[in-house]
């Protein structure tokens, strides 16, 4: 069914058409729309039987959710930014229990300074802590993305993060195909859980593990993390053939047929660049995109196959390794390993900064002129950052950093436009 | 003379008693006790935590029919009880994390519930570390919510897993890790520590008690009438640790036994957050009868002894004493 | 197991099992039985705890037929036994003794109500044994014997049953009626008994019945007598005839003022019979203190409330007609007492001796390897046997306190001797348990429960009849009494060691079958041993 609704909404009720039995809520910018959505559709009676409880912490949250699903329900919590962060330590402990725990998490700038908007940071923060990391492009492959995550989660007993831009999708009201509860049904069993706490037949889980297994643990869930990598496009594909579009699969490339220059990138901003490629191509410039869908497992091979004929690749980033660069520009260069491309990363929309298509064609026109840097900063003003620099340089007790830049640029707070 | 012979002997001060009727008789005299915590856990010798944790959860597994499952945080009960590649649970058990056994045991409370299976009980239980200090957020949130957990704290007064640090449990005068018996006040600071029973009561949950591990019957009842209750519950028990505390290892009871008769370790249950009944003290003893058998006390006493900080124990005793009447009137001074 | 369980992480239960935590293990505990103070100090050798055991489960025939294989009198014990045991008892240092006396009263009064009888022997063993005098340590060994398969014949000098129970107590502390019947009890296992029957000679006695063994336990019934200048019309009798007399047809004459001399129980014993009688003044002389006198202290006490006096610190200088001259007495450093030459006078009807009893020992004359001295014949101690083989003695005749407990233990003690010499096997020595002292016990364990007193006769009746004084306890009161019992040094399974063993690492042998250290995993904490109400497990150390 057609439906004009906020993100938020459609991620509401494409979850509530999971049937998860446990639901857990704490508010955070900018998910809280999803839960909000999931609390009316319980508390209505709309879904049923389901346990919505409003927790005291995102750390409470995946604790819930995690006896929840060790208890064999199928379990649901969203967060954003420091609420991951906050619950980072459940997270790990979500994965080593193998608990196939569903998690959107709203894309969010990590604090300090504190800031309510988008980019990686959050997510990219958590890539090593075992769980699989899916990036939504739209908000229908957002909606589309968490029936998926129910389905692979469940069968490789391995939690499973829909990431998902703040704002941009989350708050954005699109027109999206909301399937039938009949489909969904259809396409996603009910969970049958690999381990249980049931008294009928009692385990423990969660038991400390010393050197003499801990490696074998750990390489365990790397193992399960390359069966995601087949099971990923199986899914999509199987979805693909019951809902008759494509959502999820490992990677997606738009244009990289014969492009010398290929643009990597995760989430919504995939959408501009497609546009940006369009007008290119339209210049003559061969150039494509390649959208990164599940960033764990990070798909080595379909990434390199892309690539294989390509020059030159640029990563845009919404998340920045601070002393390093970029996060997915690393592992994107492990996929090229013995290829000779020129790299570019470019670290763009940090806290909501906007990634206009005018920036992106400057950018991406001076890549293919290999004119850019290795390491780019997109439309970062050079300007305040010197400044501010000198003033550090000249006296020790410069002040706040926020505070002077902002001083700086004087009544404008930021660039969203 | 017609009334029923009430006295049987050892009253009900010892586990068992063959004089009972089976009905009456503890759940750790029973041949059938299920032994939830089984041999070949690796606790210290003479772990008053073991025991506490085998007496509660044997219990709770009678109230409930063996329809139990438990979460732990992290902290001895877990290290010593789940080494790969043994476990000593004998039902359906899970550790997560140090500081999220209340919100892990609402977890279970939830599935259960959205499952129908309301005879599946659920007890979530942590150390004095696991449950006053970092995992209190969650156990206020469990509280809050009242849901359908009964929360067990075995309280050895100190993070004893990692070395004997302080913690909100840890008494004053303690000698810790963290809170040496060095300088001016040695031990633990004088006025700080929470006491989580009453905070607990804040909450004015269904239930709260405290008891010890050194009157096991008062302990069965209490979980026993927990388990009979809906909603959020909290047991407090005070469990001895012969290392942390620098004790004897056959001790563990009898040092228990001394903390309520001194007032020291009040006894009592609280339900919507009323007390509703105290353990009287039997054999009043003064506090130092308690603290000499610990070296964790031991800076209290000899040529160099703490007069002051003894006497700020007593006074502790005191006020426990009179604020919840552990003595009857007529030996109430 | 149909769960795919993840590696490592989740563990089937109770798998910890194969982790021997006993290795860890210094000291091990292990399971003692020692010997209850109580028992310890009975002459008659009785397992109080063990009887008072099935006492406290209301097993009232179980405790009886226990209390039984040591002392077959335990209604006539459970009023006259001086029950030196609760003087000893652990639970004194608690509350109060046990009311050990007063629960084997009950038991015997309870088997008098019931009719239960003693089994007789298993088997014959062909072997015949004279016993001389049916009193305590006669008629106890009398049974004994007869339960070891032995014929017995009793030759009882007098003509009933019960020797100095029946000629040295009162009736108000032995109803006739109780020692009857728990005489009457041992006949009928089949013990021979010829009554006003006295042995001039054993040796002759013995050849002619054809005896296999003899045990001589002659009562001390000649009353010692004391130079006393008197008138011929003074009226002097000796406490024993006075109390023999009792037994008879006509009551002794005694007037209405009434002077006991002496200051032991047959002193009290012959002043409250006078009261009993109608003597408006039964008065004691006495040259000591009341600390020293003798008698027990209750008997006194009894005395003193029926209205008895004593003068303290006084003898008998002179019996006149109607009247005695009185010296006041003091004592020394040593505490004898010295004469002060002040004189008085007491008014009396009649004075009544009651300085000690002897013996009648004329039928060992000429029996050789016998050695008399002080009155008495001298026996191994550890045997009873006299140094002739075959006989043996005990009770008055033989050097030792001379009461009913006393002369009862004698009996078994003999009787098993004897059944060994008929046998012509030994007795091994057996070997003792360590004593069960206070310090081992735990007592936080036993619920506070004072002392059950006895109800006692009202004054009037007490000093008007010759009823019973003591009462026995209710079937309540039996049982509240006997539960007070600690159990010192013997489990009596209160299942705390079970408990508290914070590795469960005692196995439960189930009813009466007691506990078991399963050393696999115990780890020797001590906390059972600690924990343990009635010090039954020791701690030792582990051998390497």
């Amino acid at each position: 069914m057609q439906k004009q609704i906020e993100g938020s909404r459609a991620v509401a009720e494409s979850v509530a058409l999971c049937r998860p039995e446990v639901i857990c809520a704490y508010p955070i910018s900018p998910q809280t729309h999803i839960v909000e959505g999931l609390g009316e559709l319980v508390k209505s009676g709309e879904l049923k039987p389901c346990e919505f409880i409003n927790v005291e912490s995102e750390f409470a949250a995946m604790s819930v959710a995690i006896g929840a699903s060790a208890a064999g329900a199928r379990s649901y919590t969203a967060t954003a930014s420091q609420g991951l962060l906050f619950m980072a330590e459940a997270i790990y402990n979500a994965s080593g229990l193998g608990l196939p725990i569903v998690m959107t998490v709203a894309n969010r700038a990590i604090g300090a300074p504190i800031n309510i908007w988008n980019d990686h940071s959050d997510s990219m923060s958590q890539r090593d802590c075992g769980w699989i990391q899916l990036f939504a492009e739209s908000n229908q492959e957002a909606l589309d993305l968490h029936i998926q995550a129910f389905k692979l989660g469940e069968e490789l007993s391995m939690p499973v993060m829909v990431c998902m831009d703040g704002f941009i999708l989350t708050h954005a009201y699109e027109r999206v195909d909301m399937p039938a509860q009949a489909e969904v049904d259809a396409f996603l069993p009910t969970y049958e859980p690999r381990q249980v706490l049931d008294p009928a037949d009692p385990v423990s889980i969660g038991a400390m593990v010393g050197p003499e297994a801990f490696m074998e643990v750990r390489y365990l869930a790397h193992a399960k993390q390359t069966m995601a990598l087949e099971r990923i496009p199986q899914i999509a594909a199987e979805f693909a053939q019951r809902f008759g579009r494509n959502s999820g699969g490992l990677v997606r490339d738009y244009r990289c047929e014969d492009a010398e220059t290929i643009v990597i990138a995760l989430g919504s901003v995939i959408g501009t660049l497609k546009d940006t490629v369009d007008e290119l191509r339209n210049d003559g410039v061969k150039i494509g995109v390649l959208g990164i869908h599940s960033f764990r497992p990070f798909p080595l091979a379909a990434v390199r196959a892309v690539l294989q004929g390509a020059k030159r690749v640029v990563v845009l980033e919404k998340s920045f390794s601070v002393g390093l660069g970029g996060v997915v520009s690393t592992d994107v260069r492990l996929a090229l390993s013995g290829l000779q491309l020129n790299g570019y990363t470019v670290i763009a929309g940090l806290g909501g900064r906007a990634i206009t298509k005018a920036s992106l064609a400057r950018t991406l026109r001076d890549a293919i002129a290999d004119k850019l840097q290795p390491l780019a900063f997109m439309d970062l003003d050079w300007g305040i950052v010197n400044r501010q620099l000198a003033r550090e340089a000249a006296t020790r007790r410069s002040g706040p950093i926020a505070e002077n830049l902002l001083r700086d640029i004087g009544t404008v707070a930021s660039k969203v436009h | 003379m017609t009334a029923p012979i009430k006295f049987y002997q050892t009253g009900t001060f010892t586990v068992g008693n063959r004089l009972l009727s089976p009905e009456q008789r503890s759940v750790q005299s029973s041949l059938e006790r299920s032994n939830s915590l089984n041999s070949g856990h690796r606790a210290c010798q003479g772990c008053g935590e073991a025991l506490g944790a085998r007496y509660a959860v044997d219990a709770a597994m009678r109230a409930t029919q063996g329809q139990l499952i438990a979460a732990n945080a992290t902290g001895c009960l877990e290290v010593f009880s789940t080494p790969y590649p043994e476990t000593s649970w004998q039902l359906p058990w899970i550790h997560s994390l140090f500081g999220n056994a209340a919100a892990v045991g609402t977890g279970i409370a939830a599935a259960m519930k959205v499952k129908g299976r309301n005879n599946v009980r659920v007890i979530a239980q942590g150390g004095d570390g696991g449950t006053t200090d970092i995992g209190f957020g969650c156990l206020s949130g469990m509280f809050e919510r009242n849901d359908d957990v009964l929360y067990i704290c075995y309280d050895n007064e100190a993070y004893m897993n990692t070395g004997v640090q302080r913690s909100s449990a840890t008494p004053a005068g303690a000698r810790t890790a963290t809170t040496m018996a060095v300088g001016a006040e040695p031990g633990a600071q004088f006025g700080q520590g929470k006491n989580v029973p009453l905070i607990a009561m804040a909450h004015e949950i269904p239930y709260v008690a405290t008891a010890t591990v050194a009157d096991l019957h008062d302990l069965e009842t209490k979980v026993e009438h927990a388990m009979s209750i809906r909603g959020a519950r909290y047991l407090h028990i005070l469990v001895p640790c012969p290392l942390g505390w620098g004790a004897a290892s056959q001790d563990t009871i009898k040092l228990a036994r001394l903390a309520r008769e001194t007032g020291l370790f009040p006894v009592f249950e609280a339900e919507g957050g009323e007390v509703t009944a105290v353990t009287k003290i039997r054999r009043r003893v003064p506090v130092e009868e308690y603290l000499r058998p610990q070296k964790r006390f031991a800076h209290l006493f000899g040529a160099k002894g703490q007069q002051q900080m003894l006497a700020g124990i007593q006074a502790r005793a005191d006020r426990n004493i009179k604020r919840f009447g552990l003595l009857d009137v007529e030996t109430a001074e | 197991m149909n769960m795919q369980k993840p590696f490592a992480i989740t563990l089937d239960p109770g798998s910890s099992l194969a982790n021997k935590t006993g290795t860890w293990r210094t000291e091990r505990p292990v399971y003692v039985d020692r010997l209850p103070p109580c028992n310890a100090q009975c002459p008659a050798g009785e397992d109080i705890q063990g009887w008072l055991f099935h006492a406290e489960s209301g097993d009232y025939e179980s405790a009886w037929r226990h209390l039984t294989r040591d002392n077959p009198f335990p209604a006539v014990m459970g009023r006259v036994c001086y029950h030196s045991c609760e003087g000893v008892c652990n639970r004194g240092k608690i509350d109060a003794a046990v009311g050990i006396n007063s629960v084997e009263r009950f038991l015997g009064d309870e088997a008098l109500k019931r009719g239960w009888q003693f089994k007789g022997p298993a088997s014959e063993s062909g072997k015949h044994v004279l016993v001389v005098g049916a009193g305590p340590s006669g008629m106890s060994a009398a049974y004994h014997l007869r339960r070891m398969g032995h014929r017995v014949t009793v030759k009882e000098a007098g003509p009933l049953l019960g020797g100095m129970m029946r000629f040295g107590i009162p009736k108000y502390r032995l109803p006739r009626e109780v020692l009857e019947a728990e005489m009457q009890r041992v006949v009928e296992m089949g013990v021979k008994v010829e009554l006003n029957t006295r042995v001039a000679n054993i040796a002759t006695a013995m050849q002619e019945g054809h005896f296999d063994a003899a045990f001589l336990a002659v009562g001390a019934h000649i009353a010692k007598r004391a130079f006393i200048p008197a008138k011929d019309s003074s009226h002097i009798l000796d406490a024993i005839s006075v109390l023999r007399s009792m037994e008879g047809e006509d009551q002794p004459m005694l007037g209405r003022r009434v002077v006991v001399y002496g200051g032991g129980n047959t002193a009290i014993d012959v002043a409250r019979t006078a009261k009993r009688l109608g003597a408006t003044e039964a008065i004691i002389v006495y040259r000591r203190t009341r600390e020293r006198m003798p008698a027990h202290d209750f008997e006194v006490e009894e005395a003193l409330e029926e209205g008895v006096m004593v003068k303290w610190l006084s003898t008998i200088r002179q019996a006149g007609e109607g009247a005695l001259t009185i010296e006041k007495m003091t004592l020394d450093e040593k505490g004898n007492p010295q004469p002060t030459g002040e004189l008085e006078t007491l008014e009396a009807d009649s004075l009544i001796l009651a300085l000690g009893q002897d013996v009648d020992l004329s039928l060992l004359e000429g029996v050789p390897g016998l050695e008399i001295s002080d009155g008495v014949v001298q026996v191994d101690a550890a045997t009873m046997m006299t140094g002739h083989p075959g006989i043996f003695a005990g009770g008055d005749m033989v050097p030792a306190e001379r009461n009913v407990t006393v002369a009862v233990g004698h009996g078994k003690k003999a009787a098993r001797h004897i059944d060994a010499w008929l046998r012509g096997t030994q007795i091994a020595q057996s070997v003792k348990h360590a004593p069960a002292t206070f310090e081992r016990l735990n007592p936080w364990y036993y619920s506070d429960a004072p002392k059950t007193v006895r109800p006692q006769l009202e004054m009037a009746r007490r000093t008007s009849s010759f009823d019973e004084v003591q009462g026995g306890l209710t079937e309540d009161n039996a049982l509240f009494e006997a539960r007070r019992c600690l159990s010192c040094g013997n489990c009596f399974e209160c299942d705390n060691c079970y408990g508290v063993c914070p590795d469960n690492a005692v196995i439960k042998l189930g009813d009466g079958k007691r506990f078991q250290f399963n050393y696999d995993y115990c780890k020797g904490c001590g906390v059972c041993v600690a924990e343990c109400p009635c010090g039954a497990i020791d701690m030792i150390p582990e051998t390497v």
